[in-house]
């Protein structure tokens, strides 16, 4: 038996799971929105801004998730500041839920500045202090430390799991690179579905879903290398969660869509808006990811103290 | 500065009696579970079943049995190990969780803010939190009597010297004289957690076990959780590359494939 059995769990349930979809979303979508700010091209402006929107919607929806989700959510702020020594900061670079805590604030900092650009160049705002954070070497600089902060926030969830004593988190070190794919694939569906309302040309669409697919190639990869690389722990999956492993990631929120961006004609009525249908169950499949790995190790507690351990 | 000190837990005395676990909860004035109306666990005569925040002793019941009359009890009381080398302050991100002048481990619990990061890094599950406070709690081996000179209040109370209290170099040779006088008399005994060289650096409150350690509850092996976090961080990064580098092949291709624009 691994020795991760004998932990605790921590009652990270509703809130964090919801969360960890949230942010890596909002991270993926955040990097892909910056990675066409920088390398794309002017008929993808919709979709870049869209992408902030979601970025910025998405950090702050996530600080209040894990606030809320405190025992005591008035002191949120003892993550960033040492409360018996102000101002000092607290930080600690080997603990990932301490500079997760930081990511999480350095990114809502960054895409909302972000966000706060699109607004401007939409013609929402028209204050130029604004226009900078649309057009310039400044405004460049602050969505590429967006984007890059997106993925980081997409994948620290993962190494916060694999960084604890628990069943199927630290017993495998690949769910930081499973969420990091995740954070990509279910970003772009997020894009495919909110971008055309800003006006995303076709081609954007076109390149985001060719993106998605890859995405979800990656994802498909690196959960079977993480499967295996849990060993005997892979007996956990011997219950509902395993089976919203196979049939609600595996199946519905990669397989599926995979096969929608590839050959949608297979798919029946799913195939009238393959892009749309696609989008909505790699969201799907991201949400079930997280819950079933969240979850799975959850509910082992009960199992341990069942037995008496 | 004081020297490290700890308990030594001789299970092979224990028994069962619960007086640490009283001690405990009074000195500490723990709160009762569901208002004191106690579910018994219905197949065992342990009805506390672990440690957790109002439970910081816990005296745990083995009953190997395989007949009415064949088999054996074995008891132990469980307690925070405070490991030389702890996962739960490894992790903890408020600094809440501190190394004490004793080499203990204690939680200030005006500081916790209830994240619940300690209690996935602890490899033995002692922490949870106390409902009542919000944070996270655990044994403090009584830091508010060490500190006046006292004695922790379970070592107190033990009627049969089970949990010894002391400074750690003292214990450990009491406890390596122990498991050699039991297995002069043929009993398979082990310590368990008493060698600095070994898992954590040692843990300040060690065991004497007769059976495996799983049999207690105790991982054979505890590591930091931080074992993972290289590991994980370069695949989480190569994994990030490998997206990167397939969104720019993608917006490559794609202007490759655009018509050059026509000059009629
Ligand atoms: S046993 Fe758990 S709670 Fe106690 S010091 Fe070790 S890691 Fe921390």
């Amino acid at each position: 038996m691994s020795d991760t059995f004998f932990s605790g769990a921590p009652h990270w349930r509703w809130l964090i799971i919801l969360y960890f979809f949230v942010g890596g979303l909002a991270g993926g979508a955040c990097f892909l929105a910056a990675l066409l700010d920088w390398f794309g091209r002017p008929e993808d402006r919709p979709v870049v801004r869209t992408g902030y929107y979601v970025a910025a919607w998405g950090a702050i929806i996530s600080g209040l998730l894990l606030t809320i989700d405190l025992g005591r959510p008035l002191r949120f702020w003892h993550m960033l500041f040492q409360s018996a020594n102000l101002p000092a900061l607290m930080f600690k670079g080997w603990s990932p839920i301490s500079f997760g805590a930081w990511a999480i604030l350095l990114f809502g900092l960054f895409s909302v500045l972000s966000a706060l650009g699109a607004m401007a160049e939409e013609g929402r705002l028209q204050t130029p202090a604004f226009h900078l954070l649309h057009r310039g070497a400044l405004a460049k600089l602050v969505v590429a430390v967006a984007g890059l902060l997106g993925f980081f926030v997409a994948g620290y969830t993962g190494i916060l799991l694999s960084v604890t004593n628990r069943p199927i988190w630290a017993d495998s070190p690949w769910l930081g690179a499973l969420f990091v794919a995740s954070g990509a694939s279910t970003g772009a569906a997020a894009l495919m579905l909110l971008a055309p309302g800003r006006g995303a040309t076709p081609r954007s669409l076109e390149w985001l879903s060719s993106f998605d697919s890859n995405a979800l190639v990656v994802e498909l990869l690196v959960l079977v290398v993480f499967l295996v690389s849990l060993g005997s722990v892979n007996r956990v999956w011997v219950s509902v969660w395993g089976l919203l492993l196979l049939v609600g990631v595996v199946g519905f929120g990669i397989l599926v869509p995979l096969g929608l961006h590839l050959k949608p004609a297979r798919f029946g009525s799913l195939a009238t808006r393959p892009v749309v249908n696609a989008a909505k169950l790699v969201l799907l499949g991201g949400f079930l990811l997280r819950l079933a790995t969240i979850l799975a190790s959850e509910g082992i507690d009960r199992y341990r103290v069942a037995v008496g351990m | 500065m004081p020297e490290a000190m700890g308990f030594f837990t001789d299970t092979t005395v224990c028994i069962g009696c619960k007086a640490c676990e009283v001690a405990c909860k009074e000195w500490n004035q723990l709160p009762a579970e569901n208002g004191g109306i106690r579910e018994l666990s219905g197949d065992s005569y342990d009805n506390t079943r672990r440690l957790d925040g109002i439970h910081w002793r816990h005296v745990r019941f083995i009953e190997q049995f395989s007949g009415p009359y064949n088999g054996r009890w074995l008891m132990m009381s469980d307690v925070c190990k405070h490991c030389v080398q702890a996962g739960c302050i490894e992790v903890c991100p408020t600094g809440a969780i501190i190394r004490t002048e004793f080499d203990t481990v204690v939680i200030q619990s005006d500081v916790c803010n209830g994240c619940r990061a300690c209690i996935s890094a602890c490899p033995f599950g002692v922490i949870d939190i106390n409902a009542v406070a919000g944070t996270a709690q655990k044994c403090t081996l009584c830091y508010d009597r060490l500190k006046v000179g006292l004695e922790p209040a379970c070592a107190k109370a033990c009627p049969t010297d089970s949990i010894q209290f002391g400074p750690i170099t003292e214990l450990r040779a009491r406890a390596q004289k122990r498991k050699d006088q039991l297995r002069a008399q043929g009993v398979e005994a082990q310590l368990y957690g008493a060698d600095p060289q070994g898992p954590l650096g040692g843990l300040n409150s060690f065991y004497l076990l007769v059976d495996e350690p799983e049999v207690y509850g105790l991982p054979r092996n505890p590591k930091l959780p931080s074992r993972n976090l290289k590991q994980s961080t370069s695949f989480s990064v190569a994994s990030a590359a490998v997206l990167g580098v397939l969104a720019l092949v993608g917006l490559r291709k794609r202007r490759m494939d655009e018509q050059p624009p026509s000059l009629s």
